[in-house]
C-alpha cells in the first residue's frame, strides 16, 4: 500500500490535520498540539479508555468517543471540547475526587499530582458532589515503595506496566465497582511479593501519590514516567 | 472613588493559614484598606457579625455544632460568600476525621485517662463538611492555603464588580 | 447423521409414542422442582404402573405458568393442572380418558391463549434430556437442511429476510450480524453463546435451556456454518445449575449422533461447543466482558470497536448471540425467512418470551407475538393485578430499562416503541408493580443493582452509581432537597453518556423513566416529607431499607 493511502485527514476543533491510519484521535491531536485531557492513558502503555475524561464528540457518532482508543478516519469531524463535553469531564473529575480520600495538601505527591493538575487545567474548584470517605488500607511492607489506596484512581497504569514492561505481572485488580483495588499478587502484602522485581517502574508511571517511593515527597518525589516508549521500543526491537 | 465595600473573613475548622496568607499580602493590605472595611474577622475585635455585609472570606470546615450556627448567619447576612481554601472548599484536613467519625478522634486525643470536655466547648458533628454542602457559596478559592495573589486577585475583582474566575490559576493543595 | 438418518430416527422417535394411549408430563423445571415436582412425577410414575394403563409419564422443562408450579400436562387431552401434589397422582392416572380432574384445574386456559409458541415450541412437551423427543419434533431438520442443502450465504439470507433481531437487550438486526463476521476474514472464527442471564426477575433463558437445549446447540451450529466457525461456546451462569447439567447431556447427545464434531451430516463442516461458566458479574452479560471471562480474565468490558465480529474471543473473529436468539434460528430456517417476518410489527418480528412477575396474578413464562400490547400481556395473559389493588407501572428491560405507568399500557410491544416511550425491550424481564410499590424505592433498588454489579473500570459508573445511590437513599428518608433532585438529574446525564459500557450507559434509565412518569412521587418525598405508597419511613432517620426488601420480593419467582 503507497504511502499516501494510509494518511487521513480530518479536522479536529475545525483545525485540518492529517495522521496515519492506526493513529488514534488523541494522537493525532497531540501532534497538532491540541490538548485532550487524560488520566488513564500513558504513552507506552496499552490503552484501557476507563477514565472517560479524553471523551470527543465525533460528527455521526451517536455517543462520545474515547480518543485514546478511536482511530482516524478519513474526513472524520471531532470536536474537542464543547459547554457539554466540559461539563461532563468536569463531573467526571469530580466524581474521581469524592471517592476516595484526595487530600493535596498533606499528600506526597502535591505538585507531581495529575490528578491535581487536571482539577486545574478543567477550572475545578470544588466538588459539588458530597465525599465518600472510605476506610482504605496502606501498604507500606516493601522496603523502599508504598501503596496508599485512599489515593488510587483506579487507572491501572500500575498493573498495565508491571505486566507490558516489566513482564513481573505483580500487580491486579482485584473486587468490582467502588470496592475494586489494585493488589500485588493474591493480595499479598507488598513486601512479601514473590514476584516483585522491586523495579519501581509502577511508582514512576502512577499518577497521583497512591505509589510513592518511601522518604521522598514534595518536589523530591518528581516520577518520571518518560522512560516508557524507549523502553518499550527496546522490547520489541529484542523480541525481533 | 465609590464607597468602601464592608469585609468580614470567618476561621471555622482550618489551621489558620488562609489567614496568614491574607497577610501575606504585606503592602497590598493597606492599598485594599481603603476600599474595604474589615468589620468582622479574628483579627480585629468586632464579636457579633453585622448585618449587612458586602464579602466574607470563610477559612475552614463546618466541623461543630458552633460552626455549623455562625456559617448560617453569615450566610443569611452577607451578600457575597467566598469559600477560603481547601477546608472550606472540600474539608481537606478536617475532613479526614469522617473515615472514622469523631469518636476515635476523641479517644485518642484524650486517651490519657482523662474525659473529653462536654461543658463549654461545641459539640462535634458527625461528619465534617465543606460550606457549600451547608450553605450556597458565591466564590470558591482553592488552594492550601491560596497564595495571597490568589487571595488579592479575589478580592480586587470582587472590588471591580466581577465575580473571580480562578481556572487554571489555584490549585488544590 | 445424513438426511435420511434423521428422518428414519424421527419416525422411530414418533412411532415410541403410539404405544402409550396417555402422555403426562410433569414440569422438572427450576421453578416446578422447586416446588417438588419430582416426587409428583414419581408418584405419577408409580400409579400409572399399579393402574396398568398405557400411559407414559415423562420428565419436561417448563410450561410456563410457574406460578401454579408444580405443572401437568395431560396429553393428547390436553388438560393442564397447576398446584399439584404427590397425593393428585392417583386421581389423575385414574381420570385419563375420562373428565380431567375438575379440583386441580385452576381455570389456567386463559394463561395460555393468545400466547403464540415458536422458542417456546417444545417447551413442556419433550424430555430435555432425549435428543430423540427433540428430533422427533422436527429437531435438527434445519441444521441438516443448512449444512446439505444451503451455502452459507442462504443460510444468511433467510435469517435476514426474518427480520429477527437479536433478543439479548440490544435488538441489532441478527442477520445483518452474522453477515459481518461471515465477511470478515479470519482462520478462526467463534460463536458463542450468552446465557448470562442477569436481570432481576428474568429467567426466559435459564428456562429455554433447561427446556429445549438441543434447540440452541442447533441454533449456534447453523451460525457456526453461516459465518465458518469450528468452535462455540456456551456461556451460562453457575448459578444455572440445572440448566448447565441439561445442556451438558444435551452436547453428549449431540456428539453421539454426529450432529457435533467433525463431518457433520458427512460434510467437511466441523463444530463443536463448550461449557464455559460464569461467576455471578452481572457485567458479564457485556459481549465484551463475557469474551474476557472466556479468555479467562478479568470479566471487565472494553471500548469498542473494534466490535467481537472483527476482533472478539482471543482476537479472533467471533459472532456472540443470546439464548433467545439461537433458538430462533432453526425455526427460522425450518420454516422460512418470510413466515417469521409475517409475525410481529414492521421492525420487529417474530415472537417475544418474556418472564412475567411482581404483583400479578399468573407469574411464569409468556411467549407472544411482537406487536401485543403491554394491556392484554399483563390483565389478559397474566390475568392482572392480584387482591383488589390498582395497577401502577411495569418495569421492562432490567436494570437498563424503565417503568412504564398506566398510560402506556396500550402500548404495542416493540423494540422501538418501548425504547421511544423510556424503556426498552431488554431481555424480556417484565415486572408489574401495583400501588404498594414506591417508585423512588424501585429506582433505588435498581440503582442499588447496578452499583454493587459495576465492574469498577470507568469512573462514571463505579463512582456515580454510588452517588446516584445515596441522593436516593436521602429522597426515600425525606431529607433530600431540590438540589439533590437536580444533582440526580445532572448525574443521570454524565453517567449514561460518558460509561465505558451498556451496564454504566443505561444504569440511570431506571430513574429517568420514575423521574418522567412518576415526578409527583419524588416531590412529596422531598416537598412533603410522605411516600405515598407508604413504603419508605420517613422521618424515623432509618434508611427504607424496607422499601428494598419489597422490591426483592417482587422479583422473586
Amino acid at each position: 500500500m503507497s504511502a499516501e493511502a494510509n494518511i487521513r485527514t480530518l479536522t479536529i476543533d475545525e483545525v485540518d490535520v492529517s495522521a496515519r491510519a492506526d493513529q488514534t484521535i488523541l494522537e493525532a491531536a497531540r501532534e497538532h498540539n491540541i490538548e485532550i485531557p487524560t488520566l488513564c492513558h500513558l504513552e507506552g502503555l496499552s490503552e484501557v479508555g476507563a477514565c472517560r475524561l479524553c471523551l470527543v464528540q465525533v460528527k455521526g457518532a451517536r455517543r462520545l468517543l474515547p480518543a485514546c482508543v478511536t482511530r482516524v478516519e478519513e474526513g472524520m469531524e471531532v470536536t474537542t471540547h464543547s459547554p457539554r463535553i466540559d461539563r461532563y469531564r468536569t463531573m467526571v473529575l469530580e466524581l474521581f475526587f469524592a471517592e476516595r480520600n484526595h487530600v493535596c495538601s498533606v499528600c506526597v505527591a502535591n505538585g507531581n499530582c495529575e490528578l491535581q493538575t487536571l482539577a486545574l487545567r478543567l477550572g475545578m474548584t470544588h466538588v459539588e458532589m458530597p465525599y465518600q470517605y472510605p476506610q482504605l488500607p496502606v501498604d507500606a511492607s516493601h522496603p523502599r515503595f508504598t501503596v496508599d489506596h485512599n489515593r488510587c484512581v483506579l487507572c491501572t497504569r500500575c498493573v498495565r506496566v508491571c505486566g507490558e514492561i516489566e513482564g513481573a505481572n505483580t500487580w491486579g485488580v482485584m473486587g468490582r465497582g467502588a470496592q475494586s483495588l489494585v493488589i500485588t499478587d493474591l493480595k499479598e502484602p507488598w513486601g512479601e511479593s514473590e514476584t516483585c522485581t522491586s523495579c519501581g517502574k509502577c511508582v514512576q508511571v502512577c499518577p497521583t501519590g497512591a505509589l510513592f517511593e518511601k522518604s521522598r515527597a514534595g518536589m523530591r518525589a518528581q516520577k518520571h514516567p518518560e522512560f516508557l516508549p524507549y523502553l518499550r521500543i527496546m522490547r520489541e526491537g529484542e523480541q525481533q | 472613588m465609590s464607597e468602601t465595600k464592608t469585609l468580614a473573613t470567618v476561621w471555622l475548622d482550618g489551621c489558620s493559614g488562609c489567614h496568614m496568607s491574607l497577610l501575606d499580602m504585606d503592602e497590598r493590605l493597606i492599598e485594599l484598606s481603603s476600599q474595604f472595611s474589615l468589620v468582622y474577622s479574628p483579627l480585629v475585635d468586632q464579636k457579633i457579625f453585622p448585618d449587612h455585609v458586602d464579602v466574607t472570606l470563610v477559612e475552614g470546615a463546618v466541623a461543630s455544632d458552633d460552626d455549623l450556627r455562625k456559617i448560617r448567619k453569615i450566610r443569611e447576612h452577607t451578600r457575597v460568600l467566598v469559600s477560603l481554601g481547601d477546608c472550606a472548599l472540600t474539608g481537606n484536613v478536617s475532613a479526614m476525621r469522617n473515615q472514622c467519625g469523631p469518636g476515635p478522634v476523641l479517644l485518642r486525643v484524650y486517651s490519657d485517662g482523662q474525659k473529653a470536655p462536654s461543658m463549654g466547648v461545641p459539640a462535634l458533628l458527625d461528619r465534617v463538611q465543606p460550606v457549600h454542602e451547608v450553605v450556597p457559596v458565591d466564590v470558591f478559592v482553592p488552594g492550601c492555603p491560596p497564595s495571597a495573589d490568589t487571595i488579592y486577585r479575589v478580592l480586587a475583582e470582587l472590588l471591580a464588580g466581577r465575580v473571580p474566575t480562578l481556572e487554571g490559576v489555584a490549585h488544590f493543595g | 447423521m445424513n438426511a435420511e438418518e434423521l428422518q428414519q430416527l424421527a419416525a422411530e422417535a414418533r412411532d415410541e409414542r403410539p404405544q402409550f394411549d396417555y402422555e403426562v408430563n410433569v414440569c422438572m423445571g427450576t421453578g416446578c422442582l422447586s416446588q417438588h415436582s419430582d416426587r409428583v412425577k414419581n408418584a405419577l410414575e408409580k400409579e400409572a404402573e399399579i393402574s396398568g394403563r398405557k400411559c407414559h409419564v415423562r420428565r419436561t422443562g417448563c410450561m410456563g405458568l410457574c406460578a401454579a408450579g408444580p405443572m401437568v400436562l395431560v396429553e393428547p387431552a390436553e388438560t393442564r393442572y397447576g398446584h399439584v401434589h404427590e397425593g393428585d397422582a392417583q386421581e389423575i392416572v385414574a381420570s385419563l380418558g375420562g373428565d380431567p380432574v375438575a379440583r386441580l384445574d385452576p381455570q389456567l386456559r386463559g394463561y395460555f391463549e393468545g400466547q403464540k409458541h415458536v422458542v417456546l415450541e417444545n417447551s413442556g412437551h419433550i424430555d430435555p434430556e432425549k435428543i430423540e423427543e427433540y428430533i422427533a419434533r422436527d429437531g435438527y431438520e434445519a441444521l441438516v437442511k443448512a449444512v446439505t442443502e444451503m451455502s452459507p450465504g442462504q443460510v444468511i439470507e433467510q435469517i435476514m429476510k426474518s427480520g429477527l433481531r437479536g433478543r439479548g437487550g440490544g435488538g441489532y438486526p441478527t442477520g445483518l450480524k452474522w453477515d459481518t463476521v461471515a465477511k470478515v476474514k479470519g482462520a478462526q472464527k467463534y460463536v458463542i453463546c450468552n446465557g448470562d442471564e442477569g436481570d432481576p426477575g428474568a429467567f426466559m433463558d435459564r428456562s429455554v435451556l433447561e427446556s429445549d437445549p438441543q434447540r440452541v446447540i442447533e441454533g449456534m451450529a447453523i451460525a457456526a456454518y453461516a459465518i465458518g466457525a469450528a468452535k462455540g461456546y456456551i456461556y451460562v451462569r453457575a448459578e444455572y445449575p440445572l440448566a448447565v447439567q441439561r445442556l451438558t447431556v444435551a452436547l453428549q447427545q449431540a456428539r453421539r449422533r454426529g450432529l457435533l464434531g467433525s463431518g457433520i451430516c458427512e460434510t467437511t463442516f466441523n463444530f463443536d461447543i463448550d461449557i464455559r461458566l460464569g461467576a455471578g458479574a452481572f457485567v458479564c452479560g457485556e459481549e465484551t466482558a463475557l469474551i474476557a471471562s472466556i479468555e479467562g480474565k478479568r470479566g471487565t468490558p472494553r471500548p469498542r470497536p473494534p466490535y467481537p465480529a472483527v476482533s472478539g474471543l482471543w482476537g479472533a473473529p467471533t459472532l456472540i448471540n443470546n439464548v433467545e436468539t439461537f433458538a430462533n434460528v432453526a425455526p427460522i430456517l425450518r420454516h422460512g425467512g418470510e413466515w417469521f417476518s409475517s409475525m410481529g410489527t414492521a421492525r420487529s418480528k417474530g415472537t417475544k418470551v418474556f418472564a412475567l412477575t411482581g404483583k400479578i396474578q399468573r407469574t411464569g413464562l409468556v411467549e407472544v407475538p411482537m406487536g401485543m400490547t403491554l394491556r392484554q400481556i399483563i390483565f389478559g395473559i397474566g390475568g392482572g393485578v392480584p387482591d383488589g389493588r390498582k395497577f401502577k407501572a411495569v418495569q421492562t428491560g432490567g436494570p437498563s430499562g424503565g417503568c412504564l405507568p398506566e398510560e402506556h399500557l396500550d402500548l404495542s410491544i416493540s423494540y422501538d416503541a418501548l425504547i421511544s416511550a423510556g424503556s426498552m425491550m431488554g431481555s424480556g424481564g417484565m415486572i408489574v408493580m401495583d400501588d404498594t410499590s414506591c417508585m423512588v424505592s424501585v429506582a433505588r433498588f435498581f440503582m442499588e443493582f447496578c452499583m454493587t454489579e459495576s465492574c469498577g473500570k470507568c469512573v462514571p459508573c463505579r463512582a456515580g452509581t454510588v452517588q446516584m445511590y445515596e441522593l436516593l437513599t436521602r429522597i426515600t428518608k425525606g431529607v433530600a432537597t431540590h438540589r439533590d433532585l437536580d444533582r440526580l438529574t445532572d448525574l443521570c446525564e454524565v453517567v449514561g453518556a460518558t460509561s465505558l459500557c451498556g451496564l454504566g450507559q443505561t444504569a440511570p434509565n431506571p430513574v429517568l423513566s420514575t423521574l418522567r412518569y412518576f415526578r409527583h412521587e419524588y416531590l412529596a418525598h422531598i416537598d412533603e416529607k410522605r411516600c405515598p405508597a407508604g413504603v419508605c419511613e420517613i422521618g424515623t432517620g432509618h434508611p427504607a431499607d424496607s422499601a428494598e426488601v419489597t422490591v426483592a420480593g417482587e422479583v422473586h419467582v
